[in-house]
């Protein structure tokens, strides 16, 4: 057999792969702009010209770094481990997307791309992308499912008011998924006037890799804290997995560190049943989903299920690659909570910190409330607090019963 | 099996298998190789089509609203390679269902049924080499995309490993019909033949006989997808097959069709 472009290696020890998970699976239209985007991703990442303009505007535009906050009266209430708090729900537009949006918009304009698209769940990534649009003078075209809009209105509006156009995505389950096969859509239609801004961990190579990057400083400056702080590294870090974006942004730093256990959360939704959540390594198998190779919630067809949380942001069928080979190698553990223990979470943060989650962030919060306290006082957990729960008031006021109280 | 293109041009006519419904969908295909389509390519419905434009996400919708699943697909191919032995048929898939059916046992079950080559839209030639080696082993086509945006090296690399025919999409885009067609489409024809003696294909936006004569000055076939499937989604299943038949033979005579 002829072996032009072919490898002839296994696929682990290609470019893109994470074990066996990842790789490139797309129409073949938008291969030379992956081929070009990976180039201009490793170009841009060895000039320090590049990297001091996105530090800068992490620092003066985003406000990095975010605070490790030591949550006193809910380590005290609980009882047993240590709580910290890390803020990324403190950066500007509310959500730790921004470190993403700001790293791929400038590599937009490095590559002469004046028009930007990007699909969004929550709201948060489109919200940090028109952002940047807005900062850069760029166009923007953000792709939401018709659910995910009334959900999170809010944040629709916000978009809007930066002067990015939404474009509601009635297909599907009109959420997340729906929303990328949209703008995958987009992209292969426009790809030579067009940059695909992608919000999460996951797609085709380059992006599963370049959106870790954008989000390693999470990581790099919680350890940098945690040792400031108590000398020592922690037991435990918790974050959320969607996609993963803010899980492997705050996991990677510690990787290496055998001692710290990364506890993914997932979206436990209101069931067991496939389509009552979003529970990727409680019920879905190895697929392909748009682009990359992952567990991926599926019928025995191999039909993309539906999924459920109260969270937008969690509500997806497959999960980033890494996050994949991180579950099989057992470096990293993933769990899931449900929506009643994310709701519970929200008002238990907020009654004990004044701090007030995002329904996403909330599920990493659950998850530590669950397992603090059968902890030692010795030990410490670091929860990644992605986002602020602003956007979820409209839930929150149904849910809780906020109105009438 | 080969790919015999028996007319100039050649046409191959994309349906999506289980709209309206099998039994219709296989009708369909009985009369289109009667009125003169040379390869069936039976789409296998999906639940994220994120290649295809809104006609065949809806047919695809349909069908799976139906129960349409990859082995239905696979007894339907049979059944059409029973009734008509010389005609092509490829089967047009995303990846994921063929992973969940197991791509060795996908690959038997497709040559079992007799079906001639196998084209998967997001499997991109650096990913496939576990797929070709299955369809080598049971001498399968594997039918590529070519894209206008593929530059000489992939270009190379997708006539290299497509069998049958390599598929030459008409314009950077996705499935649809269209007014017009771009000039990307000649150039990349004549950029895949520097590569290779297979027969190529145009498709994409293929909506009618004026396309068709176009495509036919500069590639050996033409691909008609979403024009049949819209076709059909405005016909009832009784009528879809004779108002099919007779676009294709429409395709064939621009006069009559324009006159119409």
């Amino acid at each position: 057999m002829a072996s032009v472009i072919l490898p002839a290696a296994p696929s682990e020890s290609r470019p893109g792969r994470f074990g066996i998970y990842g790789g490139r699976y797309v129409p073949e239209t938008l291969m030379a702009a992956l081929v070009e985007l990976e180039h201009e991703y490793e170009t841009a990442k060895a000039d320090a010209a590049f990297q001091a303009e996105l530090a800068s505007l992490l620092k003066d535009f985003a406000g990095r770094p975010t605070p490790l906050y030591f949550a006193k009266r809910l380590t005290e209430e609980l009882g047993g481990a240590k709580i910290y708090l890390k803020r990324e729900d403190l950066l500007h537009t509310g959500a730790h997307k921004i470190n993403n949006a700001l790293g791929q918009a400038l590599l937009a304009r490095r590559m002469g791309k004046k028009r930007v698209i990007a699909e969004t769940g929550a709201g948060q990534h489109g919200v940090a992308t028109a952002t940047v649009c807005a900062l850069l003078g760029m166009e923007c075209v953000i792709y939401m499912g018709d659910v995910d809009m009334a959900r999170q209105e809010l944040n629709v509006l916000r978009m809007r008011l930066l002067g990015a156009e939404v474009r509601g995505v009635s297909s599907g389950s009109k959420t997340l998924k729906d929303a990328i096969s949209e703008a995958m859509r987009d992209w292969v239609t426009n790809v030579r006037t067009t940059y695909y801004l992608l919000g999460s961990a996951l797609g085709a190579h380059p992006y599963p890799t370049m959106v870790r990057d954008f989000h390693r400083c999470i990581s790099i400056e919680m350890k940098k804290q945690i040792l400031e702080k108590e000398g020592r590294l922690p037991t435990a870090i918790i974050a959320c997995v969607g996609g993963g974006s803010n899980a492997i942004g705050a996991f990677y730093e510690f990787i290496p560190d055998r001692e710290v256990r990364l506890i993914g959360v997932e979206a436990g939704g209101c069931g067991t049943e496939l389509g009552q959540h979003a529970a990727r390594f409680r019920g879905g198998e190895p697929g392909v989903l748009q682009g990359t190779y992952s567990y991926v919630l599926q019928d025995e067809n191999g039909q993309i299920a539906a999924t459920h949380s109260v969270s937008a942001g969690l509500d997806y069928a497959s999960i980033g690659p890494e996050h994949a080979a991180l579950h099989d190698s057992g470096r990293a553990e993933y769990v899931s909570q449900d929506d009643a223990a994310a709701l519970d979470a929200v008002v238990k943060l907020a009654r004990t910190e004044g701090i007030l989650p995002a329904l996403e962030s909330a599920h990493a919060v659950a998850e530590a409330l669950r397992i603090a306290p059968s902890m030692s006082v010795r030990d410490i957990l670091v929860v990644n607090l992605s986002g602020r729960g602003d956007k979820d008031m409209g839930i929150l006021a149904r849910e809780l019963n906020l109105q009438g109280a | 099996m080969a790919i015999v293109l028996n007319h100039k041009p050649g046409l191959v006519v994309y349906l999506t298998a289980g709209d309206p419904s099998l039994n219709a969908t296989r009708a369909i295909a009985l009369e289109s190789i009667d009125a003169g389509a040379d390869v069936i390519e039976l789409g296998v419905p999906f639940s994220d089509p994120l290649a295809d434009g809104p006609i065949i996400q809806r047919a695809s919708e349909r069908a799976l609203a139906r129960g349409t699943n990859l082995k239905d697909v696979l007894a339907l191919a049979a059944e059409i390679r029973n009734e008509r032995p010389k005609a092509g048929i490829i089967l047009f898939t995303y990846f994921n269902p063929v992973l969940r059916y197991g791509l060795k046992k996908f690959v038997d079950a497709a040559g079992a049924a007799g079906a001639d080559g196998v084209l998967v839209t997001d499997l991109i030639v650096e990913e496939a080499a576990e797929y070709l080696a299955e369809m080598e082993r049971v001498h399968l086509a594997p039918v590529f995309l070519a894209a206008p945006t593929s530059p000489d090296e992939r270009l190379e690399a997708i006539a290299t490993h497509s069998k049958g025919f390599v598929y030459a999409i008409s314009r950077v885009g996705i499935t649809g019909t269209q007014q017009n067609l771009t000039s990307d489409a000649a150039s990349l024809v004549a950029r895949i033949r520097r590569w290779t003696t297979l027969p190529v294909a145009v498709g994409f936006g293929i909506s009618n006989a004026e396309h068709f004569a176009q495509v036919a000055e500069f590639a050996d076939a033409a691909v008609v997808g979403s024009a049949i499937v819209e076709l059909i989604e405005r016909s009832t299943p009784e009528t879809a097959p004779g108002a099919v038949a007779r676009f294709i033979k429409g395709l064939r005579q621009p006069a009559v069709a324009l006159a119409r």
